[in-house]
């Protein structure tokens, strides 16, 4: 672990200018550049919105500002945009860097810091567009947001250390990427984002619970639309064992990345 | 340990087929898995390498040459065996690596020597000299997707060049590039190792590599075959390449103390060579400009189609001097039948620099080796040629000119 953190550090520079490049690629020669990194799940909020908000506004209680419901929708986006975001890339980022694994000597660990890094990069941009249209409608959360760097935390730890052992995976049989496409969509649906939990029936209530992002997005939304602060055991919870996942997942890759190189 | 630089003891790489993915994660943890196969690419390969060393790798596509130099640079790791490296190993194997289209030459510079693990304050020390070094004037702050594939490798080597490495691996990769920067690619290499940088350079160029390494290694089916002199690497790569089925490689030693390698099917072979004056007296020593002939003799022991019979003077280093054959001068025989002598005559004049040269020859069916191999006979003879009565000069090559001096 020690080493791996030595190598981190040693290659800093290039994993900066890596995640520079990454931001850059994605946009570059594009006219609008970097603002579609907030324009894009804007959007989607915005259509979210503009389609559900009528049916589902009127679901959430104690909240008297009229854009309550696209508050809530930020709120769950900004969680599952970083999540899905790690998840996918940490996927892929085995068999796309491939060729550059296979003819250059560099710490392997890197290629998850810089996915991690640069989703964070999108992620803070993304926050920032959203404080943006908070102020917009008049809607300043309070000083619970302070929580929200720990919830950003957790939340990247958890999608890290899933994304890294599913990417690891993924190099020896490939059909993992495509299946988590698809899980991935089931995900999105089976978490609260775009709509209550409240509406769900009882009965669901109690598997809905077993998805660990539940509990996640609901602590989002807690600090960004409530203003409260998230349930302190329950983040301690899938915190530590985000940390654990994030753990075994390390080994996993540490056993398997000499044998990478031989299916790339 | 020995103070060698690079320590390779019995290593191997071998690709598993596990049979299923699954095995393969159980073996991670320590299960013991049965393997559905196993197939070698590299095994039993030891060498040392001392600092300042220059070694060629030779060996023919498939021999395991990238593979030997994956494992040496740590992209792979090996399967069995012991590989001590002690010191920085840069590679130019794949000039242009992780270079990305829309960033400027000068971002990808800053990049590419981030990926070697270089700090930021050393890349930006040494990038004026990469810079002028690389030679792509403006160029330099475009995109890269603007650039010339020979651009690109410019600014590629430049880099992987920027900071003097303990180990420098050469792949053909240098083949690219107009001939003015290849020049200069060989000019830093040469700085390098004077410096004390040791080299491993893959090449099929026998002049490259005999001209540049002290050293060669000669790698066939994935086991190391010869570690020795380049030129008698380079012999024996030569015959295996014309090895086919029913045919011989022996290397006998020649008196000289150089190993001789003959190879072939035998349908043909010399049965004497010899070197005459113009009276026809045997010669060991030649003077420069004399005129001279080349006897060979060679015996038919079976039935061929086509002969064509060719030599190649070679100088000390094992560099090509002259060569032809037969197919080339139109004199190739047609249905020869076992039993006959032939006498092959060459005369020439000794238009050699003073040293030691060899004679290959080669009896063949076409204009090259390849199609059929009777016969491939390296250090066939080895004469010296002095300057006994011509004025000094330096060189291999005698061409007198006539030098005017107007002033």
């Amino acid at each position: 672990m020690n080493e791996m953190l030595r190598a981190i550090w040693r290659y800093r520079h290039f994993i900066l200018s890596s995640i520079r490049n990454d931001l850059r690629a994605r946009f570059a020669r594009s006219r609008l550049g970097a603002i579609w990194m907030i324009l894009q799940p804007l959007a989607q909020v915005a259509i979210y919105a503009l389609i559900l908000s009528r049916v589902l506004a009127a679901k959430l209680p104690g909240i008297d500002n009229r854009y309550a419901y696209v508050i809530y929708l930020m709120a769950g986006m900004i969680a599952w945009a970083l999540f899905s975001e790690v998840l996918t890339r940490s996927m892929t980022m085995f068999v796309e860097s491939g060729n550059l694994m296979k003819k250059i000597v560099f710490p392997r660990v890197c290629l998850p810091v810089i996915t991690a890094g640069s989703a964070l990069v999108n992620n803070f941009l993304l926050l920032l567009a959203s404080a943006g249209v908070f102020a917009l409608v008049g809607h300043f959360p309070g000083p619970n947001m302070l929580w929200l760097p720990v919830l950003i935390a957790v939340n990247l730890v958890f999608a890290l250390g899933v994304g890294l052992i599913l990417g690891v995976v993924n190099v020896f049989v490939r059909d993992v990427a495509q299946v988590m496409n698809v899980v991935l969509q089931l995900l999105f649906w089976l978490t609260p984002i775009v709509y209550m939990p409240t509406i769900i029936p009882a009965r669901l209530q109690s598997v809905l619970v077993l998805n660990p992002l539940y509990h996640l997005v609901a602590d989002f939304q807690s600090v960004i639309l409530y203003g409260r602060a998230p349930g302190v055991v329950g983040l301690a919870v899938i915190g530590s064992a985000s940390v654990l996942l994030l753990g075994i997942s390390l080994l996993l890759f540490r056993k398997a990345a000499p044998e990478m190189v031989d299916v790339l | 340990m020995s103070d060698a630089l690079l320590s390779v003891r019995n290593l191997g790489k071998a690709y598993r087929d596990y049979g299923s993915e699954w095995k393969r994660f159980a073996s991670w943890f320590g299960v013991t898995v049965r393997l559905r196969a196993e197939h070698w690419v590299l095994r039993g390969v030891s060498f040392d390498v001392a600092p300042g060393e220059a070694i060629g790798i030779v060996g023919q596509n498939g021999a395991g040459k990238s593979t030997l130099l994956k494992l040496v640079t740590g992209t792979l790791r090996a399967s069995e065996g012991m590989l001590t490296v002690r010191g920085r190993i840069s590679a130019i194997l794949e000039l242009g690596m992780g270079f990305d289209p829309d960033l400027t030459g000068r971002e990808n510079v800053v990049h590419a020597a981030g990926l070697m693990g270089f700090p930021r304050d050393a890349i930006d020390s040494a990038m004026p000299d990469i810079e002028s070094f690389a030679e792509v004037g403006e160029y330099f702050d475009q995109p890269v997707r603007t650039y010339s594939s020979g651009m690109q490798m410019r600014v590629a080597f430049s880099v992987a060049t920027a900071f003097r490495p303990d180990i420098l691996i050469v792949d053909e990769a240098l083949s690219v590039g107009d001939a003015y920067f290849q020049h200069k690619c060989f000019k830093r290499i040469r700085e390098f190792r004077e410096q004390g940088t040791t080299l491993l350079i893959v090449s099929h160029d026998s002049g490259a590599v005999q001209s540049l390494c002290d050293r060669a290694l000669l790698l066939d089916a994935g086991t190391l075959v010869k570690d020795g002199d380049p030129a008698e690497v380079m012999d024996l790569y030569n015959a295996l390449i014309a090895e086919r089925e029913n045919s011989t490689v022996k290397s006998l030693r020649h008196e000289s103390g150089r190993e001789q390698t003959v190879s072939g099917t035998g349908e043909v072979t010399v049965e004497s060579i010899c070197l005459v004056d113009a009276d026809g007296a045997p010669l060991d020593l030649a003077d420069v400009g004399q005129p001279v002939t080349l006897r060979v003799r060679v015996t038919v022991h079976a039935d061929v189609p086509r002969l064509v019979f060719g030599y190649m003077i070679k100088d000390r280093l094992g560099q090509a001097m002259f060569g032809t054959n037969t197919h080339h001068t139109r004199q190739a025989l047609h249905d020869v039948r076992a039993g006959q002598v032939i006498e092959y005559r060459a005369t020439f004049p000794m238009n050699f620099g003073a040293g030691s040269y060899s004679v290959s020859t080669a009896l063949v069916s076409t204009d090259t080796h390849l199609v059929n191999n009777y016969e491939w006979r390296d250090l066939a003879l080895v004469f010296t040629v002095s300057n006994m009565t011509r004025t000094p000069f330096a060189g291999s090559a005698w061409v007198p000119p006539m030098i005017e001096i107007v002033a």
